[in-house]
Parts: structure tokens; C-alpha cells; sequence
């Protein structure tokens, strides 16, 4: 009889190696599955995970691309990871990247024509604030209604969803392109456009907003007193009311946090690598990121790693069906094993398998 | 890997337009917005890729991607499409068109077909699209004839030119053929929820409606319609097996004809950037057998319109038309202008509801 | 006057038949909630289910059968959540978000070569002179066997919860999973199979969709059905009636804005359009205030995991 033991300190050398193994078992399963689709699973496995970074053929194009993918999962994980620590859930961040993309986007049409500095910086906090407001919605009614924060943060979704419909078709449509749904190309318009800082690398703002985030997060939850409220809130919530904490206003800021960084990574995609409005932009990056915080341990160190990961199987995903044919679903698939792999390992972090005989001797 | 080092090669050699040798196979590369197995629109661009394959063997190789969504995910994988050595790149749907161009600006020596859309920046950029409302004036005609309560129900999608488009067409033929018909519009805001359709397609047979049509991608409505005993008209395919007694007809897909010329003229070194809108007459949508319910009088009516609309004969927009509002849109004779169809923003006299927006 | 053409008991059959692939989805993971488990694979479960049933149906010419096969499907789908979160310890947001992304891909692949097939119809249930009752034959007894047995189903489980001594041990475990453990109850054993009903629930659920609603299979047909499960199991606060009750309100507003469209009545169609979605809220902001956070009834141990250490 196997059964698991609590280890008093987690395994630094797990914690350490789970990804790995994590990945290795992947391949293999993954690996069954292409050959049962009558793929190559070297070939496949390859393009996958190195090709993305290593080959001569795509890597020099798509390591770039690796941050373009990865940063919005950052940044957005990062905020929601503050409020998953605090036991507060907000599953809603897609709505409020969209209303951060609306917000932001909505200044530079405003400004339209005009050119100045100041337009982007006046973009930035426009769509911080969209995605801060779209969560304070979740929020008030939470400390005012005690409205369960799950359900209005995800239904808050579909809404922001019409509602980005409607400003492609109507209010941000392009009026020089009559008829047509979606705003103006702001890529085309220089001071809104959220430009590749040095060409060719994928560093644009959202990236550098990403980091600064991550670092944000790590000094606020490690050195700061609002970090620790949020964690003890999260761990022992009786203990937090003791210690002063005061419920409604941590909902508050961690729903305010989260939204205005969805908020941020919605508007740094629509002014770059979106580049319009249009009925479509939302692509879920809202929901991957609450796999990446978890992924990551709700650590923000762990969520680079994490968004690095998965936006490279997104990346190395296209390839394979490019060049193989291997239907996108295999693909999500092949996500699902990895997920599933990297949770399931972690258990040997804080727990140890024993025999049964072991521990009663 | 050997062939793809080739590949690159030729990429490389490769000016635009330059005939590829008979052993180098030519490359298209298709992005999809959905699935393949969608059963609407994105099979219908796929059954045209195996069709193509299937014409042209050894000398081409196509690759797909699926589930590409708008934006920079669109860019990367045509990006990547074109540094894999693809020579001609189909980008099945109306929202890539930034993408598209953004793409084909870095790569000029690769040709992008991009169906649907409007933007135009680069020598190497090649518009499609269907004349879907001559079909859907053929759906009209006939659905004009067959509603016994007069009352016309139509399921749309997104309030955008392509969908008002048809609407006006089919809502002007029916008009034509019974003075009294009535059209109720229901509006989805998405191309496809198979729950929502079918919930939309009774909401308007309850509401008297005896014909369904449907600018959305499921076969909801048709089953729906079979159920209750009611009419209705496919989508994108030849939908009769949903309902072999409802299913008057549908406007069927079908690109590969253009596809083949396109690849054709890669193949050549003829290729050139172009707008193409296709119709009845280059066989590029076509219409599913007619439902034996269908009286064989409007079977050779509906048999006529075709023709008449394939051989230019006839415009399904042909004036007088009013706008919505009553004010003139088309004078007696008058044909409505491309330009003015693809960017259409107003239903025509005689539709009572309001068009979103 | 526009709104004669609304017929009230067309509109109360349609909302009933529009809330079921809902509600059977909602009421599985209400009682996955109540034993202390948040599975956030609910879509993924459900497009499962879908696909299962529907291919079992095409190879047997059964939709009875089919049904059987998606519950099957659903649950066998749980089961990998159940070792990920019981046994491996996982964390269960994580790990049902995990579960959608590789139920909505997995099906897919089951369901490639069913693409334009045209499943089994499901037999006619004949209530008799029951639907010639007027108006409330036409609303609530001209449906198919599926919407009863959900509502038996929702019956059965407030019955399970309420009034049964292994409903208080479920709900016992998902209260406070330590003194459970105290008492000598199997807590993950209780979990397990609380997670099991979920996923069969939602095998059934969508099931619904691919054999009755529509009936077809797609790549992605069930269209976001699971979240709306998730956002209802709140809304009902963990009761079963509730959750019922919400299932028709939300499948009720559906209905209605789509009559009111058709029916062409002047509120711009993208408010009608996002209405279910702020009515739900709305409702729920209402209902739930002035409650204080211990009488809105959440599972003590919801989402907390467990190991007995002993």
C-alpha cells in the first residue's frame, strides 16, 4: 500500500526538477498521442519545444514572439495572483483586459489626429483605469451586496464581450473605412502606437510593464505590509481581522490591482500587437493567465517561468501544425498533458511517498 | 531536415511571380479562424484545400493552421508560414486584413489571398470574397413563394455590410414575389452558438415565421425548422440531412475553382494582385438541389434566376430601391456600385425593425 | 401592440428547454461544491459529453443509450481531475482549468469523423392528455424526457442533500473536511464520488446540446455552457431549487430578448444581447445583500485542499 507522507520542509530539490520531469513526461504521452494520429512525435516534440528558440529557420522570428505572447499571460497573472492569495477570486480578468483595451484605445481615437508624447502615457492610465473600474464593479458589490465575486467578475465578461462588439461596430468604428467593423489600425498612428522599443526583439511596453510588474508583486508580497495582510487573509482569515485587516478594503485592492494590470496588458495589446479594435480582439489570454498564476505557484517568479512555458507550447503549437498537420486540438491536448503533469508532480514537493510497512515500523 | 533546408533555399530564390521548376512543389499555407470541422465556414475553405490538393497532386503541398485568432497570433503564423518557404498564403477570414498586410509588407516576395476583407497596402496583397447575396436573392425568390403566413424569419450574426447585404437581397426577391412578406430579424452577436441558434430559430417560428434563414454557422435552425414543420435554407453547406423536409436549399461554398486558378497562376509566374467578387457565375457559391416541396413552376423560376443572375443578365440590386428611411438609394434601371454593396450600412425599404447600430 | 406576438406559454416552454443543458451541468457541480470541491472543468466535462454521447448514439442508433455514454464520457473525464486533486494533491483551480483546455481539445479529436452526421432522434415523449391542457400543456408538458428527469434529478439531489444521512456526510465533509475526517468519514472518498455525479451531470448536459438541442456535433458547440454552470451553482448559493430557478431565469432572459428582437421591439439589440448576463447579476446583488458572508451558505472547505494527517 503506497500512501503519501507531509514533508515538514518542500523538497528544494523537487521544486527544482518537477518541471523538468514534468516536461519529459509529457513528450512521452504527448509523443503516443502523435503516433496514434500517425504523426512523428520527434518531429513534433521538436518543433514544439525547441524549434520556437533554436531553429535557424524560424528561431531568430519567433524567440521575439515568445515575449509579444507571453507578457499579457505576465501581467495579467501577476494581478490575479496578488487576489488568489488573499482568497479572493477573480475569474473575470478577459473582461477587464477588454475594457483596458477600450479605455486606452478609446483616448487615441479621441485624439486623433494629433500627435504628442503625451497621447501614450494619457493611453496608459486611461486603460489601467478600464480594467480597475471593470473590477470594481466585482468588488463593490462584493463589500457592499456580499455578492459572490466569481459570478460577477465572469459573467462581467460576456458583458465587456458585447460591449467591445458594439465599439468595433459603432462608436471606435474606422470612419474612414465606411461599413466596416473595427477602429483605425493605431499601429498606424505614431503617438499611440505601442511600438517595438528596439527593433526586432518583441520588447515593447507591455513586456517592460510585465517586468515591473513581477518585480512590484515580488517587493509588495515579500517586503511589505500589505503583502503579508494579503497573505494572512488568504491563510488564517480570523487571524487577519485581529491583526487589523480589514476585509472590504483587501478586496478592494487586490480586485484593484488585478483589474488595472488586465486593464494595462489589454491596452498594451490593442495599441501593438492587436493594433484595432475589432469584434474579435479578446482571445482568452484572461483565462490562460489564471492557469499561468497557478502554474507559478502564485509566485511571481514562477509566473515568468510559467507564461514563458506555455507561450512557447502556444508558439511551437502553430509550428506543428504547420509542418505536420496535426490538428489544433492535438495541440490542446498536448497543453492539457503538460498541465496536468507539472500539477500532479508538485506533490512531491511537500509530500513523500511511503510504504504503508515503512511508517508503521 | 532536408526538405525544409530546400525549402528555404527556394524561398530565398524565389522572386515573386518566378515559375517554380515541375520537382519543387509550390506551397500555400491557409489560417483559419475555426476549426475545420466546423461544418460552416472554415470547412468550406478546407473542403476547397483537399479539392485543390487533389487537382494538382505532387506539384503543391498545403499546410494549415486552425484556430488562429485575429491580431498577433495571425501574424505570427503567416510570418512563419513565409519563413517555411510557403509561396502563396490564404488567410480565410474578413478580420485578418491588418495582419495580412503587415505580414506581406515584410515579405514581398510571397503572395497573400486574403478572403473577405478590404485592406490593400501591398503589391502582394489579393482580395476575395463571394457574391453571397446572389444566392441569398435565389433563397428570397423562393421563400417568397413557399411562406404561407408571410412572415420570413432570419437569423443574422454580426451587423456587418456582408450580413445586411444579404438580408436586403432575400428581403427585396421575396418582396417582389409577395407584396405582404414580413421579415423578423434576430441578431446573435457571434457566427456560431449552436444553442443560441436553435433557441433564436424557435423564437421566430413561434412568432409565426414559416421559413427560417440563417447567416450564421450551425445546423440548429434547420432541425429546429424540421420539427416544427417549417421551412428553412443551409448555410455555407448542403445542409439537407438535418432536415430532409425543411431544407429547401442552401448557398453552398465552394472556393476551389478560384483556388485552383490562383495556385494555377503562382505555378506560372502570372500571379498579380487583384480584388476579386465571385459569384453564381464563376461557380464559386452555388445552389444545394432543390427540396422536391419546392412546386416545379418556382423550380425553373428559381432555375432561371440563377441564370439570369450567372449570365449578368440580371442584379439582384437592381433600382428603384429606397433606403430604410424611404429616401431613394436606386433610381428605376439604376445597378447598385461594388463599392456601395461592400461597404452597405442601411436595410432597404419595407424592413420594419432597426438595424443595429 | 409589438408585444401580442409573445406568446407566455411559448416563452416558459422555450426557457425550460433552453435552461436544461444548464442546469444539468449546474446541479453535478453544486453537489462537487458541497463536498468541498471547486472543479472548474465544467466546459470541458460537458463538450466530453457531448461528443461521447453523440458518437455512442451514431454507432448504436440510440439516443437512450448516447445519453448513457455521456454520463459515461463525463464521468470517466472526472476521474483525471479526481486523481489530480484527491491523490496527487493538485490545486483545484489550476487543475479544472487544466481539464477544460484538454476536455474542449480531446473532443475534438473524438469527434473528427462526426462532423455533418445527423444523430439518432430521441423518441417523442407522449404525456396524453396532460399537454392538452391549455397553456400549461403548451408550457410545461410538451417536452422531451431530458427536461423532466433534470428536474427529478434537481428533486433527487435536494432530497440527497437535505434528508439523507450520506447527504449530511457529503455536506458534513465539505463543511469542515477535518472533523469530518475526526468522525471517521473517507473525505476523499466522499470527494471522489461527488466528482464523479458532477461529471456525469455534465456529460449529460452536454449530451443535451449534441443529441436534442441542436442536435449535431462541432469542434466547441458547447459555447461557454459550462461557465454559465459554474456562475449559476453561485447564484444558487448552493441550493439545489436555486440553482434551478437560476437556471430559468438566465435560460428565461435568453428567450425573451430573443423575442423581443424578433418581435422588433426599439432597445438596441447589443443591451438586449449582454441582458441575461447583467440580469443574473443583478439578482443575485439583490438577493445576496444585506446577507451576511456565513448565511450565504459556501461550503466551509470549498477549494481548501486535504490531507489527513494522522
Amino acid at each position: 500500500m503506497i500512501r503519501l507522507e507531509r514533508r515538514k520542509e518542500p523538497s528544494t530539490f523537487w521544486r527544482v526538477a518537477n518541471p523538468f520531469l514534468a516536461v519529459i513526461l509529457t513528450m512521452l504521452a504527448g509523443g503516443m498521442m502523435f503516433v496514434a494520429l500517425g504523426k512523428d512525435p520527434v518531429t513534433a516534440i521538436r518543433l514544439i519545444f525547441f524549434d520556437p528558440i533554436f531553429s535557424a529557420q524560424f528561431g531568430s522570428y519567433s524567440r521575439p514572439q515568445l515575449l509579444i505572447k507571453s507578457a499579457p499571460l505576465i501581467l495579467i497573472a501577476v494581478g490575479l495572483a496578488i487576489g488568489f492569495k488573499a482568497n479572493i477570486w477573480n475569474i473575470g480578468a478577459e473582461g477587464q483586459y477588454i475594457m483596458g483595451a477600450l479605455f486606452g484605445a478609446g483616448v487615441a481615437l479621441a485624439f486623433f489626429p494629433l500627435q504628442g508624447w503625451y497621447i501614450f502615457p494619457l493611453m496608459i492610465l486611461a486603460g489601467a483605469f478600464g480594467g480597475f473600474l471593470w473590477a470594481m464593479i466585482p468588488a463593490i458589490l462584493k463589500t457592499r451586496f456580499n455578492t459572490n465575486e466569481i459570478l460577477v467578475s465572469l459573467l462581467l465578461v460576456y458583458v465587456a464581450e458585447r460591449i467591445l462588439a458594439a465599439m468595433a461596430l459603432g462608436l471606435m468604428r474606422n470612419p474612414d473605412q465606411p461599413g466596416f467593423p473595427g477602429s483605425r489600425d493605431l499601429r498606424r498612428y505614431e503617438s499611440a502606437h505601442n511600438a517595438e522599443l528596439i527593433a526586432g526583439t518583441g520588447l515593447h511596453w507591455g513586456v517592460v510593464a510585465a517586468l515591473v510588474a513581477v518585480i512590484f508583486a515580488y517587493v509588495m508580497m515579500t517586503r511589505h505590509m500589505l503583502g503579508f495582510h494579503v497573505r494572512l487573509a488568504g491563510q488564517a482569515p480570523r487571524a487577519a481581522r485581529f491583526a487589523g485587516v480589514a476585509p472590504a478594503r483587501l478586496v478592494v485592492i487586490c480586485l484593484g490591482i488585478a483589474g488595472a494590470l488586465a486593464g494595462l496588458a489589454g491596452m498594451f495589446e490593442v495599441s501593438g500587437p492587436g493594433g484595432q479594435v475589432r469584434i474579435e480582439f479578446a482571445v482568452g489570454y484572461g483565462f490562460t493567465a489564471i492557469i499561468v498564476a497557478f502554474l507559478g505557484r502564485l509566485h511571481p517568479i514562477g509566473i515568468v517561468l510559467a507564461g514563458l512555458l506555455l507561450g512557447l507550447t502556444y508558439i511551437g503549437g502553430e509550428l506543428a501544425q504547420m509542418m505536420l498537420g496535426l490538428p489544433s486540438a492535438s495541440i490542446q491536448v498536448f497543453q492539457g498533458m503538460l498541465l496536468f503533469f507539472l500539477l500532479a508532480l508538485d506533490f512531491q514537493t511537500n509530500y513523500r511517498i511511503r510504504l504503508r510497512e515503512e511508517v508503521r515500523r | 531536415m532536408k526538405r525544409r533546408t530546400l525549402l528555404t533555399a527556394a524561398a530565398l530564390s524565389l522572386a515573386l511571380g518566378a515559375p517554380a521548376s515541375a520537382d519543387d512543389p509550390v506551397k500555400a499555407g491557409f489560417i483559419y479562424i475555426g476549426p475545420v470541422g466546423d461544418f460552416g465556414w472554415t470547412a468550406g475553405h478546407d473542403r476547397a484545400r483537399r479539392e485543390m490538393q487533389e487537382h494538382f497532386g505532387d506539384a503543391l503541398e498545403t499546410s494549415i493552421v486552425e484556430n488562429v485568432d485575429y491580431g498577433a497570433d495571425a501574424e505570427r503564423v503567416m510570418s512563419q508560414m513565409a519563413l517555411s518557404g510557403t509561396d502563396v498564403i490564404f488567410a480565410a477570414s474578413f478580420g485578418y486584413g491588418p495582419d495580412v498586410n503587415t505580414v506581406a509588407g515584410r515579405f514581398p516576395d510571397v503572395a497573400f489571398q486574403h478572403a473577405t476583407g478590404y485592406i490593400q497596402d501591398h503589391p502582394n496583397v489579393s482580395l476575395y470574397d463571394a457574391r453571397f447575396y446572389e444566392g441569398r436573392a435565389v433563397l428570397g425568390h423562393i421563400a417568397g413563394n413557399m411562406t404561407e403566413t408571410n412572415t420570413i424569419g432570419y437569423i443574422a450574426s454580426f451587423p456587418i455590410p456582408a450580413v445586411i447585404m444579404g438580408i436586403n437581397s432575400a428581403y427585396l426577391h421575396a418582396k417582389a414575389v409577395n407584396p405582404d412578406v414580413n421579415f423578423r430579424i434576430i441578431w446573435t452577436f457571434s457566427w456560431f452558438d449552436p444553442a443560441l441558434e436553435a433557441d433564436a430559430a424557435e423564437t421566430l417560428i413561434e412568432q409565426g415565421a414559416d421559413v427560417i434563414m440563417q447567416h450564421t454557422d450551425s445546423t440548429a435552425a434547420v432541425r429546429v425548422a424540421e420539427d416544427a414543420g417549417v421551412m428553412a435554407f443551409g448555410q455555407a453547406s448542403n445542409m439537407v440531412d438535418f432536415g430532409p423536409n425543411a431544407h429547401l436549399t442552401a448557398i453552398v461554398d465552394r472556393w476551389a475553382p478560384y483556388y485552383i486558378e490562383r495556385v494555377q497562376a503562382v505555378m506560372d509566374g502570372t500571379w498579380e494582385a487583384e480584388t476579386a467578387w465571385l459569384g453564381l457565375a464563376d461557380g464559386i457559391i452555388e445552389m444545394a438541389p432543390w427540396n422536391d416541396r419546392i412546386p416545379e413552376e418556382l423550380q425553373a423560376e428559381a432555375d432561371a434566376l440563377v441564370a439570369a443572375i450567372a449570365s449578368g443578365e440580371y442584379h439582384p440590386f437592381t433600382g428603384p430601391i429606397n433606403r430604410q428611411d424611404g429616401t431613394p438609394w436606386l433610381a428605376e434601371g439604376e445597378v447598385a456600385q461594388d463599392s456601395e454593396l461592400l461597404t452597405m450600412d442601411f436595410y432597404v425599404e419595407g424592413i420594419t425593425q432597426d438595424l443595429p447600430n | 401592440m409589438i408585444l401580442g406576438s409573445i406568446n407566455p406559454a411559448v416563452l416558459l416552454a422555450a426557457l425550460m428547454v433552453a435552461a436544461t443543458p444548464i442546469l444539468l451541468a449546474a446541479i453535478g457541480e453544486l453537489v462537487v461544491e458541497k463536498s468541498g470541491v471547486l472543479n472548474l472543468g465544467v466546459e470541458g466535462m460537458m463538450i466530453i459529453g457531448a461528443v461521447t454521447g453523440f458518437v455512442i448514439a451514431v454507432n448504436t442508433s440510440s439516443a437512450l443509450v448516447g445519453f448513457i455514454g455521456a454520463a459515461l464520457g463525463g464521468m470517466v473525464l472526472s476521474l483525471l481531475f479526481a486523481l489530480l486533486t484527491q491523490v496527487l494533491m493538485t490545486n483545484h483551480v489550476a487543475s479544472g482549468l487544466a481539464l477544460t483546455l484538454f476536455g474542449l481539445g480531446l473532443s475534438a479529436l473524438i469527434g473528427q469523423g462526426y462532423v455533418g452526421v445527423t444523430p439518432p432522434r430521441t423518441p417523442k415523449l407522449d404525456l396524453g392528455w396532460l399537454s392538452e391542457i391549455p397553456f400549461l400543456g403548451r408550457a410545461l408538458f410538451s417536452h422531451d424526457i431530458m427536461v423532466y428527469l433534470t428536474i427529478a434529478l434537481v428533486a433527487g439531489v435536494w432530497l440527497f442533500l437535505s434528508h439523507t444521512r450520506a447527504g449530511m456526510i457529503l455536506r458534513a465533509v465539505g463543511e469542515n473536511h477535518d472533523a469530518a475526517h475526526a468522525l471517521g468519514y473517507h473525505v476523499k472518498r466522499v470527494r471522489t464520488l461527488a466528482i464523479m455525479f458532477g461529471g456525469a451531470c455534465a456529460g449529460l448536459g452536454g449530451a443535451y446540446l449534441s443529441l436534442i438541442r441542436v442536435p449535431q456535433w462541432t469542434e466547441g458547440m458547447t459555447v461557454g455552457a459550462g461557465w454559465i454552470a459554474l456562475a449559476l451553482v453561485v447564484f444558487a448559493s448552493w441550493r439545489p431549487w436555486r440553482a434551478m430557478a437560476g437556471a430559468y431565469l438566465f435560460g428565461g432572459v435568453v428567450v425573451l430578448q430573443l423575442n423581443l428582437q424578433a418581435a422588433g421591439v426599439r432597445i438596441p439589440v447589443e443591451y438586449l444581447s449582454m441582458s441575461p448576463y447583467l440580469i443574473t447579476i443583478m439578482v443575485l446583488a439583490i438577493i445576496s445583500s444585506g446577507k451576511a458572508r456565513g448565511s450565504l451558505n459556501a461550503p466551509g472547505s470549498l477549494n481548501r485542499p486535504f490531507h489527513a494527517s494522522n
